[in-house]
């Protein structure tokens, strides 16, 4: 309760910053709409702003359960075989220096003009940090757990499945939240580079018409969802966690 | 019950070039509790690690053997920290054994062991809602399900207080009867109440040193155990060569 007047303190705060830069710098509304005006405009584009919202929140979704599953796997295979590490953790380390941002262009040749390349540029975006975390912790694990694994005489797969991988879901929890916030940026970005529906779609047409106030309510309904992804995920996590 | 073999250990460990111990020669009786003490960094742990085949980037010039066979799978360990998972509860701590070798755990025998430990009823329970002593029970549990002739125990009992380390050396000598116990302990007072022979380590190899007579686990306040423990202390401070 405590937490949630902070809240709404704070977005007090911010809108009345706002409209203060509204009227004291009298900006014209197509550089910088007021608080009211966005409001106004997200109301009266409800039905637009949802059906736009649900092309990208199922992108974002699906890119974001799928760069989980894939990263999470990618991580336990590296961590449970030294041939995997030595071969293919160098490419995995340079694909990282390519910009995934530089890929929407060729992923939108690909997968099309769709859901496809934009869950492909989700989940591009947060494997790595997903895989890299997980992996991380996997190598991790307390020495001592290990040696009485051993002197038990358990099987490389099942002190992976038994001792490493519980052991090493604080890390894949991190990875996660991180991804919750990476996932909607790469669905956006994906949507900027070709696409005929979603909020970033619908960002770009409205900026390309100065209707900057739609653009701002398409923003902030997009910030909305990303806040409300990343909670869940991390109760989810600390749920995971715990 | 499996035959607890007597074991044998000769020669040189080294970890990275440096050497840990020099020629030395441990034999240690069949089904019966050895002490070993010693200072701090002379090697005992090594020498647990060796019987206990964890010897990783460990190079041994000598031998190490049970007088029956090989030590594979034939040792269990308990140390001072009682490496529960903490995300498992008692009941699944004591079956780990099973599990990482995939067999079917045997929860009537976990039940069994539990009972024995004096933690009825707390099967169900996160080691972190247990007291410490609680906590070494669940490992001493975990141990006796294993059911291995050779035990190793690395000073399992110097993280408790004094009434419950005493509680749990008779819990223990108890449990532990007729298998070949390698005691590693810090402790001259839990050498002298445990040891069917006491040995200790110094640079210059390992000796034997008499222990009280006796039935083990022997009495805290009998006088031959006490004065046996002050000589062993005049013993452990002597200088040495």
């Amino acid at each position: 309760m405590k937490k949630l007047v902070g809240v709404v303190a704070s977005a007090l705060v911010a809108l009345i910053v706002w409209q203060v830069v509204i009227t004291t710098t009298s900006l014209p509304r197509f550089i910088l709409p007021g608080p009211g005006l966005v409001g106004q405009t997200l109301w009266e584009n409800r039905l637009l702003l949802t059906e736009h919202a649900l092309i990208t929140i199922s992108e974002v979704v699906a890119g974001l359960v799928l760069g989980a599953c894939i990263g999470a796997f990618s991580a336990v295979f590296l961590a449970s075989s030294l041939v995997a590490r030595t071969l293919i953790g160098p490419i995995f380390v340079f694909s990282q220096a390519i910009p995934v941002f530089a890929l929407a262009p060729i992923l939108t040749l690909w997968f099309g003009y769709g859901l496809g390349s934009k869950v492909a540029m989700a989940l591009l975006i947060i494997y790595f940090p997903v895989t890299s975390s997980f992996f991380d912790a996997l190598m991790r694990t307390n020495r001592d757990w290990l040696d009485l694994a051993r002197i038990m005489g358990g099987s490389p797969m099942h002190i992976m499945w038994h001792i490493r991988i519980p052991a090493a879901l604080p890390g894949l929890a991190s990875g996660l939240r991180l991804a919750a916030v990476y996932a909607p940026i790469g669905a956006i970005i994906g949507e900027w580079v070709g696409a005929s529906k979603g909020l970033g779609y619908l960002m770009l047409l409205a900026n390309g018409r100065a209707k900057t106030d739609l653009m701002f309510a398409a923003l902030i309904v997009l910030a909305l969802f990303t806040i409300i992804l990343h909670a869940s995920v991390n109760k989810l996590a600390n749920k995971v966690v715990d | 019950m499996a035959h607890a073999p007597a074991l044998t250990l000769t020669g040189t460990a080294s970890f990275g070039g440096e050497t840990i111990f020099r020629d030395i020669r441990l034999n240690i009786a069949g089904g019966q509790w050895t002490c070993l003490l010693g200072a701090s960094g002379i090697g005992k742990s090594t020498i647990l690690k060796i019987f206990a085949g964890l010897t990783d980037g460990l190079e041994l010039d000598g031998t190490a053997s049970a007088a029956d066979g090989g030590l594979k799978g034939r040792a269990t360990l308990l140390a001072q920290n009682d490496m529960l998972l903490p995300w498992l509860n008692v009941q699944n701590n004591v079956l780990l054994g099973a599990r990482l070798r995939g067999e079917r755990p045997n929860k009537v025998r976990s039940q069994e062991i539990l009972t024995k430990v004096g933690l009825v009823g707390k099967a169900d329970t996160k080691p972190n809602m247990l007291s410490g002593g609680q906590r070494q029970r669940v490992a001493l549990a975990r141990t006796l399900m294993e059911d291995r002739p050779i035990v190793l125990l690395d000073e399992p009992f110097s993280a408790l207080d004094a009434l419950t380390r005493i509680r749990m050396q008779d819990l223990t000598a108890e449990l532990f009867q007729n298998k070949t116990v390698l005691l590693v302990t810090h402790d001259p007072g839990e050498a002298t109440r445990l040891g069917h022979a006491i040995k200790v380590m110094t640079s210059s190899g390992i000796e034997d040193f008499n222990p009280p007579q006796g039935k083990v686990p022997r009495p805290i306040d009998d006088l031959d155990v006490l004065t046996t423990q002050a000589s062993l202390y005049s013993r452990l401070r002597e200088p040495t060569v």
